[in-house]
C-alpha cells in the first residue's frame, strides 16, 4: 500500500508502527521496525518523504513504548515525526533534537495561540489542523501561523474535533486518544433480525438497516438515533470528505500539504486516490486560475468513498 | 476533599445564571468555575461581563475561576477568550492549549480544563512549566492511571505544586464539533441558530432506538446520556491524593447535589444515592477502567 502511494505520486507518506502508539490501530495495519526501513528505503529510492506517525497519548503503564517508537523511527532515517501528546514532543525534542516533528490532528490545535506553544517549546514545522475549520477560517489561521499547516483533503469525515473526541471510549472503553482506535471491531455486533440487520457496538443500538439497505459499520457517531420525536443520524451521515474543488483556495491560503487517509484502505483505494489527487495538485500548481475540478476525477474519488457521497465538510460555511 | 461547580455547560438566560450563582455562594462548593466553554455564538454574558460577575462573586471568598472555549475556531473567538486571559485578577481554565499559552505568555498560573489532553505525567511537568497549578484529569483515564500519574509526577518533582481535580458529578463533556446538533435537529442553519439550544436548559437526549440513553446533545457539544456520579468513589480519591471532586451544574437540584456530597466527604452521612435528583442514570465506568457508560450500583460494588 505505501508502495502504491509512492508510485502514484505522493510527496509524503505517513506510517505507523503495530501498536497502539498510532491513531490507527487496527490489526493487519502497520509496520514493525524490519518493514518499516524497508519502507523507508523504498520511499527515498522513489524520492518520496516518510513521516512516522506516533500520535496517540500514552499514559504512564506505557510510556516506554512511545519513547521506543521514537527511537526507532528516528534510527531508521525517517523525515519527520508526527506527534499529538507534549510529553512525547518534550522526549523527541531532547532526546532526537535533529528530527523534525508534526504535530498531529490529534494535538487539536485550532488557532494561533496553540500553534505558537508547539512551536517554541518543541520548533515544530508543521501542523495538521483538525477538521473543523471553514476555508474562511483556515485562511485566517494560515495568515499568522508560526508554521506550516496541513489539511485533510480527502477521506473519512470526523464530525467532531480531532483529538478531543470521547464517544468511542464512552461506548467501548476504547477511543483513538488512549488507544488509537474508534469503534473497535471487538465491540461491534452484527444482528440478523427478521426485519433486517442491527448494528451493535457494545450491545447499544447503532442501526437498523431492511433488507437489501447496505448495512455500514457502526461508527459511534454515525448511527441512528432517537432525538424527541424524530430518528436520524443526529450527528453525522456516513460521508466521506473531499476538498479536491477548493485546492485553488487551499493553494492560495498558503496551506503546505494535503492529507489523504490511506492506511485502513486497499492499495487500488490508495492507488486511485493518489493518482487524482496527484494530477489534481499539479493542474491546480501550474496554472490556478483555470483549475476545475474534472468531472473524471470526482467521479473516481466517489466511486471509492464511504457511502458513495462526498461533502466538503467544515470548509463548506453551509454545513456548519 | 475539596468540591467544586464546573462552568454551566448549557446556555440558561443570564437572570437563571445570576440567581444561580447568587444561591451557590452559600453552598459547600469552595472553587466556582464561570464562564462559556460551549459555544461562542451564545451570549448571555459577553465576556466582559462574565468578569464582571466574576469579581462580584470573588468578594464572597470563594475561590472563582474564569473558564474559556473548548474549540476556538474564528479570529473573534480567539479574542475573547484573550479577554478572558487578561481579566488581570482572577485564575483561569484553560480549555485548549492557546488559552494555555495565552496565560503563559503572562507568566500567570492557571487551572487546565478537561478538555486539555494530559495523559501522563511528562506533559503534566511541560504544562507545569507554563504555569498549570491545578489539572482536571481528562474524564475518560480511570483511577489506576491517575495513580500512576501522579505517582510519576511525585518521580519528576512537580507532585507537590499540584493539585488534581475530578470531574465527579454531570453529563461527560464528551466531543465538540463545528457543526451544531441542536440546530441539527431543529433543522435550521448554524449561522442563524436564533439560540434555540436556550430552549434545552439540559440539552436535548440522544437515546438508542430501543430507547437507551446513550448521549446528550448541547449545541456543538456532545456529552454522555448517562450522568456520571463518583461520590461513591471519594474515598479513593482521597487515598490517591485528588483535591477536588468536580460537580457540573444541572438546572433541577444542584444545591442538593453539592449537600449530599458535601454530607458523606464530611462523614455526617454514608448515603451516596441521589437517585430522585438524576434525570438520566448514572454511570462511573471510566472511574472503573470501563466503558465510560457502565455502572455499578453502590449496593453491588465489593
Amino acid at each position: 500500500m505505501l508502495k502504491a502511494a509512492v508510485n502514484n505520486g505522493a510527496d509524503a507518506v505517513y506510517i505507523g508502527f503495530k501498536d497502539d502508539t498510532n491513531a490507527r490501530h487496527f490489526a493487519g495495519l502497520n509496520f514493525n521496525d524490519g518493514t518499516a526501513q524497508k519502507a523507508v528505503k523504498y520511499a527515498h529510492d522513489h524520492g518520496t518523504k516518510v513521516y512516522v506517525a506516533i500520535n496517540t497519548y500514552p499514559q504512564p503503564a506505557g510510556w516506554t513504548r512511545w519513547q521506543k517508537a521514537v527511537d526507532i523511527a528516528a534510527d531508521i532515517g525517517i523525515d519527520a515525526l508526527i506527534i499529538a501528546d507534549t510529553g512525547v514532543l518534550a522526549y523527541a525534542t531532547e532526546k532526537h533534537p535533529q528530527l523534525d516533528l508534526h504535530l498531529s490532528v490529534q494535538g487539536s490545535a485550532t488557532n494561533v495561540e496553540a500553534l505558537r506553544f508547539y512551536k517554541e517549546q518543541f520548533d515544530i514545522q508543521r501542523a495538521v489542523i483538525p477538521r473543523v475549520l471553514s476555508m474562511a477560517q483556515v485562511k485566517q489561521l494560515a495568515e499568522k501561523s508560526p508554521v506550516e499547516l496541513e489539511v485533510f483533503g480527502f477521506g473519512s469525515l470526523c464530525v467532531m474535533v480531532e483529538g478531543r473526541c470521547l464517544l468511542s471510549s464512552y461506548a467501548t472503553g476504547e477511543s483513538p486518544n488512549t488507544c488509537g482506535a474508534c469503534s473497535p471491531a471487538k465491540a461491534v455486533r452484527w444482528v440478523e433480525t427478521e426485519a433486517g440487520t442491527e448494528t451493535r457496538l457494545n450491545n447499544v443500538l447503532i442501526d437498523r438497516f431492511k433488507h437489501g439497505e447496505k448495512a455500514g459499520y457502526p461508527v459511534v457517531c454515525k448511527g441512528r438515533f432517537n432525538v424527541a420525536d424524530s430518528t436520524y443520524h443526529a450527528l453525522e451521515e456516513p460521508t466521506s470528505l473531499n476538498t479536491l474543488e477548493l485546492l485553488p483556495q487551499l493553494r492560495a491560503a498558503g496551506v503546505k500539504a494535503i492529507k489523504i487517509e490511506g492506511r485502513q484502505r486497499s492499495t487500488a483505494y490508495v492507488s486511485k486516490v493518489v493518482k487524482v489527487w496527484r494530477e489534481a495538485i499539479d493542474s491546480c500548481l501550474n496554472n490556478p486560475l483555470a483549475f476545475s475540478a474534472k468531472p473524471q476525477w470526482m467521479q473516481d474519488l466517489a466511486s471509492v468513498s464511504e457511502g458513495t457521497q462526498t461533502t466538503l465538510g467544515a470548509y463548506n460555511r453551509p454545513w456548519q | 476533599m475539596r468540591l467544586s461547580l464546573g462552568p454551566i455547560l448549557y446556555l440558561w438566560p443570564r437572570q437563571t445564571i445570576e440567581d444561580f450563582y447568587q444561591q451557590h455562594l452559600n453552598s459547600a462548593v469552595d472553587v466556582i468555575y464561570l464562564g462559556e466553554t460551549v459555544c461562542a455564538k451564545r451570549r448571555s454574558l459577553k465576556p466582559a461581563e462574565w468578569i464582571e460577575l466574576a469579581k462580584e462573586l470573588s468578594k464572597s471568598g470563594k475561590q472563582i475561576v474564569l473558564s474559556t472555549l473548548a474549540l476556538i475556531e474564528a479570529g473573534s473567538d480567539l479574542g475573547n477568550v484573550k479577554q478572558l486571559c487578561n481579566n488581570g485578577e482572577l485564575l483561569v481554565e484553560a480549555n485548549e492549549m492557546g488559552a494555555m499559552q495565552l496565560m503563559a505568555d503572562q507568566r500567570l498560573p492557571f487551572v487546565a480544563g478537561p478538555s486539555l489532553n494530559i495523559y501522563n505525567a511528562y506533559t503534566l511537568k511541560q504544562l507545569h512549566n507554563q504555569g498549570l497549578i491545578r489539572w482536571v484529569m481528562p474524564v475518560e483515564l480511570n483511577a489506576t492511571t491517575l495513580a500512576d500519574i501522579l505517582c510519576d509526577a511525585e518521580k519528576l518533582g512537580i507532585r507537590d505544586n499540584i493539585e488534581t481535580e475530578v470531574f465527579s458529578y454531570g453529563r461527560l463533556p464528551l466531543a465538540y464539533s463545528a457543526r451544531c446538533f441542536t440546530t441539527r435537529y431543529r433543522n435550521i442553519a448554524k449561522d442563524n441558530c436564533q439560540f434555540v439550544c436556550q430552549d434545552y436548559p439540559e440539552g436535548l437526549p440522544m437515546d438508542s432506538q430501543e430507547g437507551e440513553a446513550f448521549f446528550n446533545i448541547n449545541g456543538i457539544q456532545t456529552q454522555s446520556g448517562r450522568i456520571q456520579h463518583l461520590l461513591s468513589h471519594w474515598q479513593q480519591m482521597q487515598e490517591l491524593g485528588v483535591d477536588l471532586m468536580r460537580i457540573s451544574p444541572q438546572p433541577q437540584h444542584t444545591g442538593e447535589i453539592i449537600k449530599r456530597y458535601d454530607e458523606v466527604i464530611q462523614s455526617t452521612s454514608q448515603d451516596t444515592d441521589i437517585q430522585k435528583y438524576l434525570s438520566a442514570p448514572a454511570c462511573d465506568g471510566y472511574w472503573r477502567g470501563l466503558s465510560g457508560m457502565d455502572y455499578i450500583p453502590t449496593s453491588e460494588q465489593h
